[in-house]
């Protein structure tokens, strides 16, 4: 059987923690990386959430922005960005440097704590 | 008042008029086609391309694209509902411009924060509310996708950046910048002659370059079957476009 090309964020792709948490940026001989996509397809992008394990610890984490290009209009950034985040949406750490695309602010119910801590929109 | 020997009053002679030479007129005029409006090669009806190039057109009056090429610094706001203000400005390097008719995108680069952003915004799509160029500065290669394996300080741009000023009449001016690069391994192997590229300062040893030149195909420039002479039709497009634009 032949795999599907890689899209985006799936099992197994190593990602770029951009916020100020502790467990994001104290160095460790491992990068993180996805384990599980919450999506019907095993595919994320943007504002999907994800499992990923740092650090030893499985952690919940929401995608911020992937190398893929998407639609038009939206940006695409050099490495795939991602947000730590607990079980019922609360953001781990306190800011996020990076820029987040705009489209994030259309599901404000479930990502407006996460939003307020972003500093730089694209 | 000046007396006149006669002692009669003068008539009035007025001064010589001063004689305004326009420099901007006299210098050839300086024709831009904006690679969009040339068809592709194909067997498609020719009335598609030319429908396309009337809401082109229909475009245009409303709503000006300046003339740019790959490799200036532009700065385009488009109406985001989801954004402050309704409105959000990118300001970034082109580093490409693809597709044709209406579909035409150009891709913009720029570094923010540490973080590289490319966005590919559609010419014609009525979200752009302003496209402002702020840099003129023509490349030596037309597409730059390599920037991506570029320093990030080839990249980066000011968002508030001011637009240089540029007299309307020079030619664009082509910046011969080498960029460096990166460690290998990059996203494609720009060292081979297949993309040819003249804009990277190549600090590889001499034997690498050797063997990325077993992979050119010097037979691909004089293939007869791959020619495409767009001159006849360019002229045909460029006298359609200023008929309606005068309208």
């Amino acid at each position: 059987s032949i795999t599907g090309a890689c899209q985006a964020i799936q099992k197994l792709t190593r990602v770029r923690v951009v916020d100020n948490s502790a467990l994001g940026n104290t160095p460790y001989h491992r990068p993180p990386k996805c384990i599980h996509v919450y999506n019907k397809t095993g595919v994320g992008k943007v504002g999907d959430k994800i499992l990923l394990a740092i650090k030893g610890e499985k952690k919940k984490a929401l995608i911020v922005g992937h190398k893929m290009p998407g639609p038009t209009m939206t940006p695409r950034f050099d490495s795939n960005n991602v947000v730590l985040i607990e079980d019922n949406g609360n953001p781990i750490g306190t800011r996020i440097k990076t820029p987040i695309p705009y489209i994030l602010r259309q599901r404000e119910g479930e990502f407006s704590k996460v939003l307020a801590i972003a500093r730089n929109f694209v | 008042c000046r007396a006149s020997s006669d002692g009669k009053p003068e008539k009035f002679q007025p001064p010589p008029k001063p004689v305004i030479i326009d420099k901007q007129k006299q210098r050839a005029e300086r024709r831009f086609l904006s690679p969009e409006f040339i068809p592709p090669r194909g067997r498609t009806d020719p009335l598609k391309y030319y429908m396309e190039r009337k809401d082109m057109i229909q475009r245009r009056k409303v709503f000006n694209i300046p003339e740019f090429y790959v490799g200036h610094v532009l700065a385009v706001t488009t109406a985001d509902p989801y954004a402050n203000n309704k409105s959000n400005r990118f300001v970034g390097i082109c580093i490409q411009r693809g597709g044709k008719g209406l579909g035409a995108t150009f891709v913009l680069r720029n570094v923010i924060e540490g973080q590289g952003v490319e966005i590919c915004y559609e010419l014609y799509s009525p979200r752009i509310q302003a496209i402002e160029v702020l840099k003129l500065e023509k490349r030596l290669d037309d597409n730059l996708m390599y920037l991506r394996d570029a320093l990030p300080e080839y990249s980066t741009f000011d968002m508030n950046m001011k637009p240089v000023p540029h007299l309307d009449d020079e030619e664009v001016r082509v910046n011969k910048l080498q960029v460096r690069m990166k460690p290998k391994p990059w996203s494609k192997r720009w060292e081979r002659p297949k993309y040819n590229i003249k804009g990277i300062k190549f600090e590889l040893p001499e034997s690498k370059m050797k063997e990325a030149q077993k992979w050119s195909q010097p037979w691909l420039e004089f293939d007869m079957l791959r020619e495409y002479d767009t001159s006849k039709i360019e002229e045909q497009i460029w006298k359609e476009l200023n008929e309606e634009l005068k309208k």
